[in-house]
This record gives structure tokens, sequence and C-alpha cells, in this order.
């Protein structure tokens, strides 16, 4: 379809600002511009439509079953929208009095004292804009521990090779050098190979639990206490959460830092790639590391901002997704003290029913039971059949489905990891497993359709690698008269 | 209490049975037992949705909605027109996740190639990423982008946003990278001659970071440093305020290397500081360092325009801990809101928009100066400028005076100076009130 650019006609504008009331003013000609301004002239209602057909070009949870492993993607529940759109929330200027912005400053406190009881931890920051950023500000807190203690030799951070690219990324970005452990057979860490990867270099350890393949780490206290025992600190990423909250706690893991996703755990929106929100949350020993604001009470009872001690400083312009904070806050009003952990029940329940019924057909590598989500192999259906991994998710598209995380995590090969979440009926589940119980079939009986997938859409398979060497990144207007 | 668990205790018990366990108890046997909370959490019972949204409500009256305001400092009230916010409501756009899977995220793949090529054009730079988490982290990524074996040290001018400052110390203290900062004149802008001298006293300087219009709405004079960054092999980054470029000179036309800014005022509202949306956008020959999504065009099996994640050897989820950055979610529904906000005001509408904003400010200054606030510096301002108090009053009781009378003034800057800010939204009527304010106070006859 036609880009906005496309549909532009010089001259054509909307009636948004009245006219200055004021003299105006010129600025010397060497302060402007002189390059031409190719933003789109269009009419309203051609915006209204071009962005109409973008929507209907897209695939929201609104949509359909949303599968997507690691990703969390819940339902986006409408009163959550309603309270972010607020007046009193969205017209508050980040600057404004301290007096001013009680209410404000009162959604923060009361979003803390909910997450700090979920995570098992003592102090909270919103700063962080999403759960790598989260990841970042957390192993910073590990650095400035110890700094703190003049045991600068640290130099390293321990990863798992099930995790997220964000881990070891996270980990460089702070400087420090990256070391992977393998998983055991059981998909967990492997304990003797962890044990010897530890020393008096170890800054700390990055995990999470339930991990990538959807198991959670039994020996976690034993994982916690080694790299304790090392000196190191344990950094919980919280991408998967939903599976245990209200159930155990990272805190009571032994962990001493994390992040948690408002925009997975706490459903509020992705939309389409963000914001998020991926507050830190830390044990009292590190609180005073923490970045952008504190709030406390005055004596007489009014909240009070001060940034912490002995902090890293600042990781945002202001304090964070606010709007999201908010988001996050109103679905954790609502479910409250028996919804959480019923949540994170039905997340559980909901994958092991999907892998009970795909498991009969489908390789599930690491079959001992899972959590909120699982990973599936294609690696026998392709060495039979041609069809890998790709061409499974592809052909989900012709369902409504959105595919599953596909060729991640890394250990696994052509891997399609399922997170159904709690939000879906069964019959919605059954629906999907029937589908995927088809295209398993097909895969089989008439491979040249699956490697053709998807037929439905909008677009067959695009040409990845041509974007790639030849990148078109931008609307090329041609030459400025 | 409150849910969104749609299947009922009965289906529930029954899909349990179905992967053969009994009870849930039974199905997270695998956890540590002792680790449990048994007792449950120590929150408060769920409430119903018409609990909630009072609650919500409770809280957001708690805080002050000013009818006007005067202050900016890095967060703009300005107009945003009734398309935006209708556009960005779309449902499919709040609650898709980052697109994967092209075949079935067309629209928004598009939406952000759109975007990019806006802020390109914006800036008059080659290529844009698909956002990062604001401004600050925008400028932090910049600088640290620049950074390789013969380029280690950051320069930042004195003049830049203190919070941007601040976090591009805190990315560089990450990584242990040296930040020295340029000093700024009496005049408020930065001191070319220390710029030179510094840069040339250092072995291995990476880049500088300035902003245009400086944190104080100063206009700086980027042409000159461009020239003196470059002499010493090093990158020049402009921080830049996307409105003003509708009639200001673009970072492309000045040879920077990097453009970056806080994107909060095309289309997005206060907000107590976000989300906001963070811009970059580079000259072709850094394109493969950009952190971030880039959408790229291409063609589908039948030739048809098609559109993807592109250059995604740069990202953690390929090159993990060599990566060119960790970002991975960023700001896109705030660059729809930037693109529709582009859209709707046009060329024309962004360069009167950043008109008005200058005309408004200059106006405000005038008016506060004939009540006794003068104007700090002779240099010419955007839409911000500092005020110097006269003997006998002070910042708070003039704020005060303004507060009380549902007026946001003036960011307080230290004893005797304050920021002010004005933009479209400020009539001229609001803009002769607060100043009769004031003049009030400062005439000791409070209005």
């Amino acid at each position: 379809m036609d880009l906005i650019f496309e549909k532009s006609v010089p001259g054509k504008k909307l009636t948004i600002l009245p006219e200055c009331d004021v003299p105006e003013v010129e600025f010397d000609p060497a302060f402007c511009r002189s390059k031409k301004l190719n933003l789109p002239e269009v009419s309203e209602t051609e915006i209204s439509r071009h962005y109409s057909r973008l929507a209907d070009r897209s695939h929201g949870v609104n949509d359909g079953f949303y599968p997507l492993g690691s990703c969390t993607m819940k339902y986006n529940p409408k009163v959550n929208e309603d309270a972010a759109g607020l007046d009193e929330l969205t017209d508050i200027h980040p600057l404004q009095p301290v007096s001013s912005v009680q209410g404000w400053l009162e959604i923060f406190d009361t979003a803390e004292k909910y997450l700090r009881e979920i995570t098992g931890m003592d102090a909270v920051s919103f700063q962080p804009a999403a759960g790598a950023h989260g990841e970042f500000t957390g192993i910073q807190l590990i650095k400035a521990y110890h700094t703190a203690n003049n045991d600068t030799k640290r130099n390293k951070i321990i990863v798992p090779d099930s995790a997220h690219g964000t881990n070891p990324a996270s980990g460089s970005m702070c400087g420090y050098e990256v070391v992977s452990v393998p998983s055991s057979e059981e998909g967990g860490i492997d304990l003797e190979q962890l044990a010897a990867a530890v020393g008096d270099d170890t800054a700390g350890l990055m995990l999470t639990n339930p991990n990538t393949l959807g198991i959670f780490d039994r020996n976690i206290l034993k994982i916690t206490e080694i790299i304790h025992n090392a000196g190191g600190l344990c950094y919980y990423d919280g991408a998967n959460l939903n599976a245990v909250m209200g159930i155990v706690r990272p805190g009571d893991m032994g962990f001493d830092v994390m992040h948690m996703n408002l925009h997975k755990t706490f459903s509020t929106p992705h939309g389409g790639g963000g914001p998020g929100s991926g507050p830190v949350a830390c044990k009292d020993f590190l609180a005073g590391f923490l970045p952008g604001i504190r709030i406390g009470k005055t004596d007489a009872g009014k909240y009070d901002i001060e940034a912490a001690p002995d902090t890293i400083g600042s990781v945002g312009l202001f304090y964070g997704n606010a709007l999201v904070v908010v988001k996050a806050l109103s679905y954790l009003l609502t479910l409250g003290r028996e919804g959480v952990p019923e949540a994170a029940k039905n997340a559980v329940l909901n994958a092991n029913y999907m892998k009970a019924k795909l498991e009969k057909v489908y390789t599930v590598p690491y079959d001992k039971g899972c959590m909120h989500e699982f990973v599936i192999s294609a690696v026998d259906i392709k060495k039979e059949t041609g069809i890998t991994a790709l061409d499974i998710a592809k052909s989900l598209i012709d369902y409504g489905i959105h595919p599953p995380t596909i060729y991640f995590p890394l250990i696994v090969h052509e891997a399609l990891m399922f997170e159904p979440t709690e939000t879906e009926t069964r019959e919605e589940l059954d629906k999907a497993v029937e589908v995927l119980l088809k295209i398993h079939e097909e895969a089989y009986s008439n491979p040249d359709k699956l490697h053709s997938a998807p037929h439905n859409a909008v677009i067959g398979r695009p040409d990845e690698v041509t974007a790639a060497r030849k990148p078109v990144v931008r609307f090329d207007f041609g030459a400025e008269e | 209490m409150g849910s969104y668990v749609p299947n009922t205790e009965r289906e529930q018990m029954e899909m349990l049975r179905e992967t053969g366990c009994g009870s849930f108890d039974e199905l997270f046997c695998g956890l540590p037992q002792e680790m449990v909370i048994s007792e449950g959490l120590d929150i408060p019972e769920g409430k119903s949705e018409l609990e909630v949204i009072r609650s919500m409500k409770e809280m957001a009256e708690k805080n002050k909605k000013y009818k006007s305001c005067f202050r900016g400092a890095g967060a703009y009230r300005h107009y945003i027109p009734s398309i935006v916010k209708s556009v960005v409501e779309k449902e499919v756009f709040v609650t898709a996740y980052t697109p994967y899977q092209a075949e079935l995220s067309q629209g928004i793949l598009q939406s952000i190639f759109e975007y990019q090529t806006m802020i390109c054009e914006l800036t008059g730079m080659d290529v844009s990423n698909a956002s990062v988490y604001d401004g600050a982290v925008a400028a932090a990524e910049a600088v640290m982008m620049c950074r390789d074996r013969r380029h280690e040290t950051v320069f930042v001018s004195a003049s830049v946003h203190p919070n941007v400052l601040k976090v591009i110390r805190t990315y560089s203290n990450a990584a242990d990278v040296k930040v020295v900062v340029v000093p700024e004149t009496d005049e408020h802008v930065t001191d070319l001659d220390m710029l030179r001298k510094l840069l040339e006293e250092e072995d291995k300087p990476a880049c500088f970071y300035m902003e245009q219009p400086n944190y104080y709405g100063l206009l700086e004079d980027p042409a000159a440093m461009a020239e003196i960054v470059h002499n010493v092999k090093a990158k020049f980054i402009m921080g830049c305020e996307p409105i003003s470029l509708g009639v200001l000179k673009t970072p492309g036309e000045y040879g920077a290397d990097i453009a970056v800014g806080e994107g909060q005022p095309l289309g997005m509202p206060l907000s107590f500081g976000g989300p906001y949306l963070g811009f970059m956008a580079v000259k072709a020959d850094m394109m493969r360092k950009i952190p971030g999504r880039i959408v790229g065009e291409t063609t589908d099996d039948d030739g048809n325009r098609a559109f993807v994640l592109t250059l995604q050897a740069r990202e953690q989820h390929i090159r993990r801990e060599k990566a060119s950055s960790n970002i991975c979610s960023n700001q896109a529904l705030c660059a729809l809101t930037a693109s529709v906000y582009m859209s709707a005001m046009g060329p024309e509408g962004i360069a009167e928009a950043a008109r008005q904003c200058a005309a408004k400010a200059h106006y405000l200054a005038l008016k506060l100066g004939d009540a006794g606030l003068k104007t700090e510096s002779s240099n010419e301002f955007f839409n911000e400028f500092v005020t110097v108090l006269p003997e006998g009053t002070s910042c708070e009781a003039i704020l005060k005076a303004l507060d009380d009378n549902g007026i946001l003034g003036g960011l307080q800057l230290d004893d005797s100076r304050i920021l002010w800010c004005a933009t479209e939204v400020n009539t001229r009527a609001e803009i002769d009130n607060a100043a009769e304010i004031v003049k009030a106070v400062i005439s000791g006859k409070e209005a």
C-alpha cells in the first residue's frame, strides 16, 4: 500500500492553530533551515483512513491468540487505559512543585508497596523504561556495591546459555566480561559448571527463573548460594515473573536485585514495541544505589522526594514511563491478594494444558513439566520433511494465530516457544492445538503448502536478505528542487 | 476480587486433569516447597472495576492541574490535534508486540518506516532508528556509539539539560568511560575556546554532545563546533528540540554525525515525565552502529512492497554481549504518536508551531521585562529564556503568587534565576495576566 508521503499533495493542510496573537519574531537566517521539510501534506480524512488501513494490516492481542514466548502477551484490561488517560495524570508537568504532585507520588508509592511484597525485595525504582533498561540499571547496582567495598577485581558476570540476549548485552554495557554457563540435561543450570566458573572475579549472576525453557530451576537456593559464597551478587531477570507471582518470590530465592516487566507480568500493553516499564527492585543493602527519585514522607504526612544517598545517577530524563506504572497499579488493585497468584496458576495451567496436548505429536526436548511457557523442537520434522520452525510459524498466520517465539532459546534447535498466558480460554487453546496438529500432519502430507505459507496474509514472505544487504530505511523524495 | 482469567473453576479442574495433575498444588510441586508463600501475599484484596477507577481518580485528583503553564525545561505543554489521540488509541496499535513477524505486522512496520523517514526529514540526517526510551537516553546511547579503541573520551557542553548530562554520566560510568564537561561562557553558551583546548589536550576524543537550543533556550553556534570537533576526528552529536526544527537549521546542515532529541513535544502529553520518545538519527556511515530497531523496505515473493525489521546483526538477540546496545523494547507507540502529529501538522504546521512558540516566548520575555524580570542573556533564544531577579523580592514569592492563580511559573534554577517557557498554547491574555501578577509581587503590591 501507499506510504503517507505518496498521498501528499502540496498545499493540503489541517487548520490546527489559530493566527498568532503576539508579534512575530524573525531569526537570523544563519540559524534557519534552508533544507526543504518533506512532511506529508494531507487532509484529516486521509490521515484517518491511512492509519485505519495500517491497523487492518497489524495484529494485536485484541485480534487473536498471541502465544509469543517470553513476551507474556496477556489481555490488556481497558480500565487501566482509562486510569492512565485521566487529565489529572496526563497534564502534570514532571517538574511541578512536590506539593502539587502528591497524587503521582502516591501512585508510585502504592505501586512500590505491591511490587515489594510480590518480589520479596525492599526498594523499587521506576526509572528504567523497559526490561533491558532495568537489567542495565540492576547490574550497575551490583557494580556500585563492589566498588563501594573496594572490591574492584570482580570483572565477570555469569549468564546461562539459555538467557535472553539482553542479559549478556547488559553485562557488557556495564563493562563486564560475560561468562556463559551451559544448561544441564534437565534444562536448569549445571551446578558443577557453575561452581567451576565462579571465583573472586565473579561480580554476579543473571538468571531468569523459570528460565526461557519454561523450567523452574529447583536448585535455585544452591545456585544463589554458590554465587554469594564466591562474593558475587544475584540478579533476577523478571521477564518470566508471571509464572510465579504470588507463589514464590525472587527475594526468597536468594536474589539481591531484579527488574520486572510491567508490560508483561502486569498487563500493560506493548504498543507495537513499547513503551514498557522495567522497574528495578533490590534488597535494602543496595537501595542506596538506586537511580532516580526515592519517595518518602514528611513529618506532616506529605510525600516528598529525594535522591538515594549513593545513587548510581540517573537512567532517564525524568521518572520513567509514569503512565505505564499507572496501568500496572490499576491491574494490581484489581487482582489483589487472591488475583495475583490466580493469574500465575492459570498461566502455568494453560501452558501445561497446551503442552500435554501437543507433546503427543511434537517433540518437547525438556519435557519434565513446564511453568508458564514451553519449547517445542521441530528438528525431527525438519529431518523427515524439510519443514522448519519458521514454516510452522508462518503457517499459523493463515489461521489468525500469532506465531510463537522461534529459534529461541538458542540451546534448542528449531525452537518454537509458546506462552499462552492465563487470559486465554480453553476453547482458544483447543483451537490452536487443533491447528498445530493439522500443520504437523501437513508437514508430511503437503509440505509445499507450509514452505510457501502464509497464503492469506497481506504479503508473502519478505526478502530479508536484500533488506539487510541493500538497506532502504527511509522514503526517498528524489532530488531537492 | 477482580480477575481476567476466563476459565471457570470447573474448566480449570478439567484442564488440570488433562495435564495429569489433580490440583494446582500438584501442578506447582516442582517448586521448592519451603519457598512457597503459603500464607499468601500481604496486599489488599482485589477490587471491582468501579472501585479501581474510583481509587485511581481519587489519587489523580490529588495532583494540581494548572490552567496555564510557563515551565518547560525538557517537558512541554503543546497542543495535541484530536486526530493524534484517535489514531494512537486504536486497539491494535496499543496491544501489538514488536513486529517480529512481518507478514502479520505490515501496518506497524510501515508506520515505523514512515516515522524513520519523518525523523530523517526533520533532522536532515540519513538513517533513523525506531526510537529509544527518551531524549536523555538517546544522547547517552549516541555518545556510547562513538567509542572505539582510538576514540574513548566523551565531551559534553555544560549548557545541556542537567538531567541529560546525568544520564550520559551514568551510562559512561557503567562502561568506565571518561566524561569531560566543556564550560559555558558568562552568556551561558558553550565556550568554544575551551572546547578547542580541551579536545586538543585529550589523546582519544570520541565525541562532543551539545544542545540546540541549549538548556537555557539559547541558540548556540553548532557550525563552529562541528568544525572544531571534526578537526580532532571526533564525532559531533546535536541534541535538538523537534518542533524548533520546523524553522531552525538541521543537524544535517550543520554537519552533525548524530542527531538526537526528546520527541515529547510531537504530540505526547506531559504525563509526569513519561512515556516520552527518544529519537536518534545518523549519517549513512554510522548506520550499522546505531542501536535499536530499524525497519527496512523490501519485497515479498511476488514483488509486493514489504517492510521488515532489518540490520539485526547489530542487536542483542543476535549478537548478545557484542551488540551495539542492550535495547529491546522501545517507545514504538510514542513514535507512532509523533508520526501522526507530524502528518497532522505538515511541514507548514510544524514551522508555524515553531514560529508561534518563539513569538510567545519573546512576548513573555518582553512582558516579564516590563514587570521587572530582565532576561539574562542577549543571545538569541527559541522558546525558553532565563530571567534574573531584581533586588527586594524572591523567586519563591513570584512563583507562589503565580501558583495561587493557577499558573505554573518558570523553573527556579537558583536564588535569582528562573527558566521560563512559552508555547503556541499560551495566549496573549494569559501572558499579560502572568506578567501583571509578577509585576505586583515585584512592586510589593500583591494582585
